[in-house]
C-alpha cells in the first residue's frame, strides 16, 4: 500500500461474508467495492473472494455473468484473496463439492471442504504464520476446507495437523479460516502488501476427474496494472 | 454502500480471551450465521426436499416435521424432527444443516447437538415447552437462532446467548405484513437508540425489558451484535428482495418453496432476487412465469398468531 491513491479492492457480494471484509479493507485504507455483476469488475485493483456457501456462490458466479469476465481478469493477474469458500472457489481443484460445481483455478491446489467436520467442529486456535510478525495469528476455522495437495509454485504460509491452512502463489493468497472475523488485519495487510507480486505461473497440471480448471493459460500472466 | 441497520461485523469482544484451540465460542457462532448473510435459508421436512434446495442454491437448510402452513392446517403439537429423518437431510446435503426445538425445550436441542445439526432454532413456530424461559443457549457448543418481533426481544435473545435473530413474522401464512412490521420495529429503534443519550438508555432498557449493558452497546454501535435474518411469510422473489431493502441480511423461506406451483423455479427465483436485490430488473425476471406462489392467508383472520409465542 505505498500506492498514493488507496487501492479499489472488489469484495464479491454474491452471498456470505462480505461485508466483514469490506470493513476490514476499508480499515486498511483501501476503497472496499461490491460486486455483484461483470460491470461492477471495472476499475477494480484487486477481488476479495469472501467465506459463505461454496455451492451457493458457485451458482451465482454463472448465473450473474461473472464466471467469464472473473476468469479473463484473473489470467490477467487480477490480485485474489479468497478465504475459506473463497479458497474452495479459487482452487484448481475441489474435492467433497458437488459435481457441478465450479471454481475459478486460480491457484494449483486440492482442496477438500467441510474437512474438519461440522459446526460442533468449528474452532479457534493461534497459528504461527511464516513471515507474519506480531506473533500467532487468531484464526477462526468455520465448517473450514483444508488444501490436500499444493501445486508447483504455491508457497504454504500457515498450517495445522490436517494441513496447508493458509497459501499463496504471487498476489494470490487464499486460507481457509476467516481473517476477517478475528479483529486482527494482519491478513488483509499481507494481501495489499503481495498485490505488488505478480502472479508467477498459473497452473496447468495434469486433469483429474474433480479438477475444474485450470481455465487460462500460463503465457497470460502480466503485472497487475 | 452498507444499508440501514447493516451489520458490519464489528464482533463485540467474547467474553473469555481465547485459548489456544477452542470451540464453541461466540466468534465461532456469530461467524457462521455472517457466512449465511446475503443468503437463503429453506425449510425442509426430508432428504428429497433438501436436495431440491441446496441444488436451487440454499445456503442452509432447515428440518422441521411440516412446513408451517401445514402445522397451522393440521393443528395439534408441533415437536422437533424425528432423528432419522434429520440424519437423512444431513446425508442428502453439504450445506449446513439447521433444526427447529420448541422454545425452552432444551432437551430437545441437546438431541439436535448431539445429531450434529449445525445450527438450533428455538422455534415459535413449534408448540412452546416452557411457557416463562428460553433455552439457556450459552450452554451449547452449537450456535442458536431466535425470532423477535421487537428489539426488546431480539436483545433478551442475544442476552441468552442467541447468535443470530430473526423476525418472527408470521409463518405459514404467505404474508409478509408481519415480517416487515417485526423489521421495521427493530431497525428502526436501533435508529431511535442511536440518537438517545446516556441518561435515556437506562429508560430504553427497561422499556425493552433488556439487559442496560447491551442497550448501550447496541447504542453505540447501531447494528445487533449479531446477523439480523427474515423469517415468516417471504412467499415470492419480490417479497425477499423487500425485506433485504429495509436491511435483513438474509431470508428463511418456509412454506412458500414447498407449497408453492412449482418449487425448485420458486426456490431458485428468491436465491437470486435475495442476492441482486437491489437490481429491479433482475427481481423481475426471475419473477417471470413462476406460477403460483402458496396460497396466502390474512393475519386477522388467524386463530393462532405463532409471532405471539415467546417471551
Amino acid at each position: 500500500m505505498r500506492a498514493a491513491i488507496a487501492p479499489r479492492v472488489g469484495v464479491l457480494a454474491l452471498q456470505g461474508a462480505a461485508r466483514l471484509h469490506a470493513s476490514a479493507l476499508a480499515e486498511l485504507g483501501a476503497h472496499p467495492v461490491e460486486v455483484r455483476q461483470p460491470a461492477d469488475l471495472a476499475g477494480i485493483d484487486a477481488l476479495v473472494v469472501p467465506g459463505g456457501e461454496s455451492t451457493t456462490m458457485s451458482m451465482l458466479l454463472d448465473s450473474s455473468g461473472l464466471q467469464r469476465p472473473l476468469e479473463e481478469r484473473v489470467a490477467e493477474g487480477l490480485p485474489v484473496l479468497g478465504t475459506c469458500a473463497g479458497m474452495i472457489l479459487s482452487a484448481t481443484e475441489v474435492l467433497d463439492g458437488r459435481p457441478d460445481q465450479r471454481s475459478l483455478g486460480i491457484i494449483d491446489l486440492a482442496v477438500r471442504r467441510n474437512a474438519f467436520g461440522r459446526q460442533r467442529d468449528s474452532f479457534e486456535a493461534d497459528l504461527d504464520v511464516d513471515g507474519l510478525a506480531g506473533g500467532p495469528f487468531p484464526a477462526v476455522f468455520i465448517r473450514a476446507p483444508v488444501v490436500e495437495r499444493v501445486g508447483d509454485g504455491v508457497e504454504v504460509l500457515a498450517r495445522v495437523e490436517q494441513g496447508p491452512v493458509l497459501c499463496a502463489a504471487g498476489s494470490v493468497v487464499v486460507c481457509s479460516f476467516h481473517p476477517e472475523l478475528g479483529g486482527d488485519q494482519r491478513i488483509h495487510q499481507l494481501f495489499l502488501e503481495r498485490m505488488e507480486i505478480p502472479c508467477p505461473v498459473t497452473p496447468s497440471g495434469p486433469a483429474s476427474s474433480t479438477r475444474r480448471g485450470p481455465r487460462t493459460k500460463p503465457e497470460a500472466s502480466s503485472s497487475p496494472s | 454502500m452498507l444499508g440501514p441497520g447493516s451489520y458490519t461485523g464489528r464482533m463485540t469482544a467474547a467474553p473469555e480471551s481465547t485459548p489456544r484451540a477452542s470451540t464453541g465460542t461466540d466468534r465461532l457462532k456469530r461467524g457462521l450465521a455472517a457466512m449465511l448473510e446475503g443468503g437463503v435459508i429453506m425449510d425442509v421436512v426430508d432428504a428429497e426436499q433438501a436436495k431440491v434446495a441446496e441444488d436451487a442454491g440454499a445456503v442452509a437448510v432447515m428440518a422441521l416435521e411440516r412446513v408451517p402452513a401445514d402445522i397451522r392446517r393440521d393443528g395439534g403439537v408441533a415437536r422437533m424432527s424425528d432423528p432419522a429423518l434429520i440424519e437423512g437431510i444431513k446425508a442428502a446435503v453439504t450445506i449446513p444443516v439447521m433444526a427447529k426445538a420448541r422454545i425452552g425445550h432444551f432437551a430437545e436441542a441437546q438431541v439436535l447437538e448431539a445429531l450434529g445439526v449445525d445450527f438450533i432454532d428455538e422455534s415459535e413456530v413449534l408448540t412452546p415447552a416452557d411457557e416463562a424461559h428460553h433455552i439457556d443457549k450459552w450452554a451449547f457448543t452449537v450456535p442458536f437462532v431466535c425470532g423477535a418481533t421487537s428489539l426488546g426481544e431480539a436483545l433478551r435473545r442475544i442476552s441468552e446467548g442467541a447468535a443470530m435473530i430473526r423476525s418472527k413474522g408470521e409463518a405459514g401464512t404467505g404474508n409478509i405484513v408481519e415480517a416487515v412490521r417485526h423489521l421495521r420495529s427493530i431497525l428502526g429503534d436501533l435508529r431511535r437508540l442511536g440518537v438517545a443519550d446516556a441518561a435515556e438508555l437506562y429508560d430504553w432498557a427497561k422499556r425493552l425489558g433488556a439487559p442496560v449493558g447491551l442497550v448501550q452497546e447496541v447504542a453505540g454501535s447501531g447494528i445487533l451484535p449479531v446477523p439480523l435474518f427474515c423469517a415468516g411469510g417471504i412467499a415470492t422473489p419480490a417479497d425477499a428482495s423487500l425485506v433485504m431493502q429495509l436491511g435483513a441480511q438474509a431470508v428463511f423461506v418456509g412454506s412458500g418453496i414447498f407449497k408453492s406451483a412449482d418449487p425448485p423455479r420458486t426456490a431458485r427465483a428468491i436465491v437470486e432476487a435475495t442476492t441482486h436485490f437491489a437490481d429491479a430488473e433482475l427481481v423481475a425476471k426471475v419473477s417471470r412465469g413462476l406460477g403460483a406462489a402458496m396460497p396466502g392467508l390474512e393475519v386477522g383472520d388467524l386463530d393462532t398468531k405463532l409471532a405471539e409465542r415467546g417471551w
